[in-house]
């Protein structure tokens, strides 16, 4: 228990964690602090006075319709984007988890998406799908579809979707594999001998025994479906057409940046703030107690 | 019920690496079998192919009256408890006895009434709502155990079960998976590295070393009549002495026998050696140096080593240095260290194999 009294002066461990809490303050919690205080205050149009205005923008913000219709937007961005990235990547996880030739090769490979920086993401998918230049826009006209995200709000969001789910895959392949590979064989096979069928055996045996993993990705693919798709959104549609790409996070920076309504974007920032918080403590809570099985 | 026969049963890797050389054995109906040999030779891929978990390369494996080569584990109506149990960690006590049965449609009815025989049979009842984690190694044995039985199938398989349990549960479930096997009277096939766990459940014992069968028996036959060095000092513990014999000492004990045979290998049980002065006609008598003593209490083992460079024998698996013996003496009192003993083996007692060791020589 030799816990306390290591360091003979009381000041050296302050002075230790010093400048890890100064960037933890400095870049972490003055920044929120900033929009906290921001969304209490409203400027004039030419941003010459400010006046505190309590609650006002959150009111504001509760009564306009727009800001609900990007709440639901980002929702079912967010799920469509967890669900499609989460189910296509267990399915390749479960057939790189077969004995393979040149497995490592395959598996390396279905990894290196996730090298690729969101806007670039963004480029690629635009490339295939532009209504004028993309490659595969070509061959959904000859089938008859009417493609052109960039008047079709559906057509534009489905497009965000698939980009930013095809960046997800990689990570949540790598888990899911780690977690395939973590189940013993041997459990498997008395599945096997006990009468399960392939498809049987996945979702009375494998399936549960991952259902840890699949939990802690859906709230990880969820975090970054609302955040960190900005990039995506950016490059690919800039939130339009009309608004119908618009998520809450590329909102705060169209009405904060674009818009200049600072107030309003730092009270729709600081929603988003307690959003991530309540997501983060949800996965501590059942992380730490791996609520599993 | 059913007979287990394989027919010159091999197993070839894609690398080339033979696992099983060609492996011939019949259990009967009912019957006990244990397969037993040091690690890597092969006794785990065997009942593996048995269970329909590695394919066969080539020969037969028949279950009933039934080849089963191409036939999934499923089908087989065998019932395997795994080494580390492979229990179903995210069911029930309950559910994990009762999901083979569901997946064969059997109705819940049904299944209530069977799981709960097994829970009863095997002390198992208070423990049915829990989940694997919440249970011991012992415990946990006895719910794979309770899988298998519930199913009750024509075969069980058994892949040493006992290895992780602690020494003294692993005596107690020793005697219940033997008491239970008769009671239920299922062809049973069990794999061990443990000679004292192979000798005490086998009806039929099948020595394995390097992916074959070196001989195949009663345990008790095979204790007695070893027909390889390889089998004489693996099974009983501590293993069997082996020293190499000059052709002369060959022929004065084997007389017309050993005509032929120019250098052998002897091989005394610790147990047949008696310290005495005297050399009785036709045996053997050696003596030792006493170079260290085990007292384990009912009797005592007394290592020693003898003069003679010649009596170097290279044994597999060699558990004795060369040149040393092992004497069982009953009870404590033993020579003390550095005392020069003498001791004898009457030729009743007295096993003689060719150079190489692979056969055995009747006297």
């Amino acid at each position: 228990m030799q816990k306390q009294s290591i360091f003979q002066s009381k000041l050296l461990p302050y002075a230790l964690v010093a400048p890890q809490l100064a960037i933890v303050l400095i870049f972490f919690y003055w920044p929120a602090l900033q929009a906290v205080i921001q969304s209490f205050l409203l400027q004039d149009a030419f941003g010459l006075s400010t006046s505190f205005v309590w609650f006002e923008n959150y009111v504001d913000l509760f009564k306009d319709p727009a800001y609900f219709e990007a709440v639901v937007r980002t929702f079912v961005f967010s799920f469509a984007i967890a669900l499609s990235s989460l189910s296509f990547a267990l399915l390749l996880a479960v057939m790189a988890d077969k004995p393979l030739r040149g497995g490592t090769i395959y598996r390396t490979l279905l990894i290196w998406p996730y090298a690729v920086a969101p806007p670039v993401v963004g480029v690629l998918w635009i490339f295939m799908l532009h209504p004028s230049l993309g490659v595969l826009s070509r061959y959904l006209r000859a089938m008859g579809i009417d493609w052109n995200p960039l008047l079709d709000g559906n057509q534009a969001a489905t497009l965000i979707i698939l980009a930013a789910a095809w960046k997800q895959i990689s990570y949540n392949f790598l888990f899911f594999l780690a977690g395939l590979q973590s189940i013993p064989k041997s459990v498997l096979e008395a599945a096997a001998i006990d009468g399960a069928r392939p498809m049987r055996r996945f979702w009375t045996v494998t399936f549960p025994l991952l259902s840890p993993t699949i939990f802690f990705l859906l709230v990880v693919n969820i975090v970054y479906a609302f955040f960190d798709t900005f990039g995506i959104i950016d490059t690919m549609t800039r939130g339009g057409p009309g608004k119908s790409t618009e998520t809450l996070v590329y909102k705060v920076y169209t009405d904060g940046l674009l818009g200049g309504n600072l107030g309003s974007s730092a009270a729709q920032s600081v929603i988003l703030m307690v959003m991530v918080i309540v997501l983060t403590g949800i996965q501590f809570r059942f992380v730490e107690r791996k609520v599993t099985y | 019920m059913a007979n287990v026969t394989l027919r010159n049963v091999r197993k070839t890797y894609p690398g080339g690496f033979e696992a099983i050389k060609g492996v011939n054995v019949d259990v009967g109906d009912g019957q006990f079998c244990v397969l037993v040999g040091p690690s890597g030779c092969g006794k785990s891929t065997l009942l593996r192919m048995v269970a329909g978990l590695e394919t066969v390369t080539g020969g037969e494996i028949d279950i009933g009256g039934r080849v089963v080569n191409q036939v999934e584990p499923a089908d087989r109506d065998i019932a395997m408890v795994f080494q580390n149990y492979a229990l179903y960690p995210h069911m029930s006590v309950y559910n994990n006895m009762a999901y083979g049965l569901r997946n064969r449609g059997m109705p819940e009815a049904e299944i209530k009434t069977r799981v709960e025989e097994a829970a009863r049979i095997l002390e198992l009842a208070p423990m049915l709502e829990r989940k694997p984690r919440q249970l011991s190694g012992g415990q946990r044995q006895r719910v794979a155990m309770g899988r298998a039985i519930v199913r009750q199938p024509k075969v069980f398989l058994f892949d040493e079960p006992l290895s992780n349990l602690d020494a003294k549960l692993r005596i107690a479930m020793r005697v219940e998976i033997r008491k239970l096997q008769r009671r239920l009277n299922t062809t049973s096939i069990y794999v061990t590295h443990d000679q004292l766990e192979a000798m005490t459940l086998a009806d039929i014992l099948v020595v394995m070393n390097g992916g074959q069968v070196e001989q195949v028996g009663n345990p008790l036959a095979i204790y007695e009549k070893p027909s390889t060095t390889f089998v004489a000092s693996f099974i009983g513990a501590p293993p069997m002495n082996l020293m190499s014999t000059r052709p002369d000492e060959i022929k004065a004990q084997l007389g017309a026998n050993g005509a032929g045979v120019q250098a052998g290998i002897l091989g005394i049980r610790p147990e047949d050696f008696v310290i005495t002065d005297q050399t009785p006609s036709g045996g053997v008598a050696l003596p030792l140096t006493v170079e260290a003593i085990e007292r384990v209490g009912a009797e005592t083992f007394v290592y020693g080593a003898r003069a003679q460079e010649e009596d170097r024998v290279a044994a597999t698996p060699g558990e004795l240095p060369p040149g040393e013996i092992i004497v069982r003496i009953p009870g404590a009192d033993a020579p003390p260290i550095g005392q020069k003993i003498r001791v004898a083996a009457i030729r009743s007692k007295l096993h003689l194999f060719s150079a190489d060791g692979r056969t055995r020589i009747e006297a």
